[in-house]
């Protein structure tokens, strides 16, 4: 008989580069599909989310200062944890329900989508910069920069770990820093992406994610004055009505917020990625150069 | 847990062991060498302190600091700590203008008319006069530091000179350095010489003695220091230059909290409070707040008793403030940065 227990994990926040427990201790039991049973996953209360936002501005920074290519190249390392970590992707894919031939092809699908943002870092200013005709003597050019702080709520159900990767990485591609409000119904492959995040060489605190309740962690994320944007992606754990309560908070610092619908995007096809999805969080800095001699 | 202290059980005051103070300029004041001269130095007996529990210390400051404050509470809390606050800047790069700015962030931190003034500025002697202009008319006082700040290792005359320059320039409180390499060296003598000295350099100015509780190792040792600070004649005792770390840490507020409990008990005169460097967020200050109410009482929640030195402090407690306000958080962006 083997007597041996097994070694559970407990699915935690992954906040400034550490998996910590939820400060006010709550959990949240989300269903697993493979065993029958359930996971409990931390419920981050709004505390968390201001160490998240702590995090992530300190992310920023060191990550927007690193070169385009350096980060290309993490992202590329990104990618090659990923693909030594498929087994576990597609476990936590079918812990969600998904059966194991579709899990692998997500979890394909979402590496080729992590390569696929590793080749953009060093050309978004290449594409997105330009000199303008200007009427005076002066160079006239514009270069985009990180928007800053991003809370991304990726979809909830569907595809979690293709829709997480392709919501995220265009994000953080160009050097902005994420809070991530993970899907309520599938967390656990969240967190085991953030494992491979955690492993990749990315500065601590460029990826932040909080599990728990989206109707409590919205609401905190949009009124928060030091997050920059979110990208909010409505579906059955974000409603019309929370979408709209978050454009309003989010108005009170400028927010920049982008209420989109997950199902207007086949995610498995090339038009989710692109320039399209980097673009919006991204600053135009204008400067004016006299010309001279 | 009173402090026995047998050498000053009869007579109170800076002289009361009745030993010289070393004349400024003498040969021997440099390092305080004896000579055959003057006898009297060794006669210096420093206090009597008992030795320092340091995980009892460290555990009991660690309980205070898990006091949950919410609310009203929290609010009129925030608002104390930016009362007593010493907004500081001790930079080689301050300016004229910087100082200025930072005189009116002290009068007015935060737009909300409930929000106080900060109880002084603590700046560079040269700066005191453009301080003393920019605060004029207000309650606000200004602090200066002087003594050879941070090191203190310049010849009495030196500090003394400075001591009286800062007060001339209009200084209303001096805060002074005590010479830790002579107290690590056992010269106790010195130490209570030179801060006997410097009380009496400053006239009607305010002396805090910084203690650089950072430099000096250990508990006892820090024990050792506040006793001689007060029974030296200071009137307050400051844990930090803010240029050394560690800086003020719980523990050691607390600490030197119980030596002035311990004299005040002995009938001494009420002696202040300053932790100054590492008190950086709202919550450390209410926990401060907390370790000085529970160890000295309500008369010592008062900014002529205790005072938080800070800088970065200020705008972390008022993004607290405008958070019970208004229910977000706020962010840095939206505050001065000096």
């Amino acid at each position: 008989m083997d007597t041996r227990l097994p070694v559970e994990k407990t699915y935690k926040l992954f906040i400034k580069g550490e998996f910590v427990r939820s400060e006010s201790g709550r959990a949240l039991a989300v269903p697993n599909e493979s065993t029958g049973g359930i996971t409990q996953v931390s419920r981050a209360s709004r505390k968390d989310a201001r160490e998240a936002v702590i995090a992530a501005k300190a992310g920023w920074h060191a990550w927007a200062s690193k070169t385009a290519y350096l980060r290309g190249q993490i992202l590329y390392r990104l990618a090659e944890v990923m693909e030594g970590r498929r087994a576990e992707l597609c476990e936590a894919r079918t812990q969600a329900g998904v059966s194991s031939d579709e899990a692998r092809e997500e979890v394909d699908l979402a590496i080729d989508r992590t390569v696929h943002y590793a080749g953009w870092a060093d050309k978004i200013s290449i594409l997105l910069s330009s000199t303008n005709p200007v009427a005076g003597p002066h160079f006239n050019v514009t270069s985009p920069e990180p928007t800053g702080v991003v809370a991304v709520v990726p979809p909830d159900g569907g595809a979690t770990l293709l829709t997480l990767v392709s919501t995220v990485l265009p994000v953080i591609v160009s050097g902005n820093g994420a809070i991530v409000v993970a899907p309520e119904r599938d967390p656990r492959t969240t967190i085991v992406w953030c494992e491979c995040v955690a492993t990749s060489d990315m500065p601590a605190g460029v990826v932040n994610v909080l599990t728990g309740l989206r109707s409590e962690l919205v609401p905190q994320v949009a009124k928060h004055m030091d997050i920059h944007a979110l990208d909010l992606w409505k579906s059955d754990t974000v409603d019309a009505e929370l979408a709209k309560s978050a454009s309003v908070d989010g108005a009170e610092n400028v927010k920049r917020v982008k209420v989109r619908d997950a199902q207007s995007v086949d995610w498995a096809s090339d038009d989710a990625q692109g320039l399209s999805f980097i673009e919006p969080w991204l600053e135009l800095k204008t400067v004016w150069h006299p010309v001279g001699l | 847990m009173a402090l026995k202290k047998k050498a000053v059980s009869t007579s109170r005051g800076a002289r009361s062991n009745g030993h010289a103070i070393v004349k400024p300029g003498s040969q021997d004041e440099a390092l305080h060498l004896p000579t055959g001269g003057d006898r009297r130095r060794h006669t210096y007996r420093p206090p009597h302190v008992p030795p320092v529990e340091a995980v009892g210390l460290e555990e009991r400051a660690a309980s205070l600091a898990k006091r949950s404050i919410k609310k009203a509470s929290k609010l009129e809390g925030l608002k104390m700590a930016i009362s007593m606050m010493d907004l500081t800047t001790l930079e080689g790069k301050d300016t004229p203008g910087k100082v200025v700015a930072m005189c009116r962030k002290a009068l007015r931190p935060h737009d909300r008319l409930d929000v106080p003034s900060c109880a002084a500025v603590c700046v560079y002697p040269n700066l005191v006069p453009v301080a003393k202009r920019a605060l004029a008319g207000s309650t606000v006082k200004i602090a200066s530091v002087a003594t050879a700040f941070p090191s203190g290792q310049s010849p009495l005359k030196v500090k003394l000179d400075d001591v009286r320059r800062a007060v001339e320039f209009g200084a209303d409180e001096i805060d002074m350095v005590i010479d830790r390499g002579a107290f690590l060296r056992g010269d106790y003598g010195k130490v209570f010489d030179e801060i006997a000295a410097t009380k009496e350099a400053c006239g009607r100015a305010h002396l805090k003695v910084i203690l650089e509780t950072g430099e000096l190792g250990t508990y006892d040792n820090v024990r050792l220091a506040s006793a001689i600070a007060i029974e030296a004649g200071g009137d307050f005792i400051k844990t930090s230059t803010g240029k050394v770390q560690p800086a003020a840490t719980l523990p050691v507020t607390l600490l030197m909290l119980e030596v002035i409990r311990d004299y005040v008990d002995d009938g001494w005169r009420v002696i202040g409070m300053k932790p100054a460097g590492g008190v950086r967020n709202a919550k450390q200050a209410l926990q401060y707040l907390c370790v000085v109410k529970e160890t000295l009482g309500d008369q010592w929640l008062d900014p002529d008793l205790f005072r938080f030195g800070a800088s970065a402090l200020l705008n972390d407690v008022l993004m607290q403030i405008e958070k019970e306000h208004t229910g977000r958080y706020a962010g840095e962006d939206y505050f001065s940065k000096d």
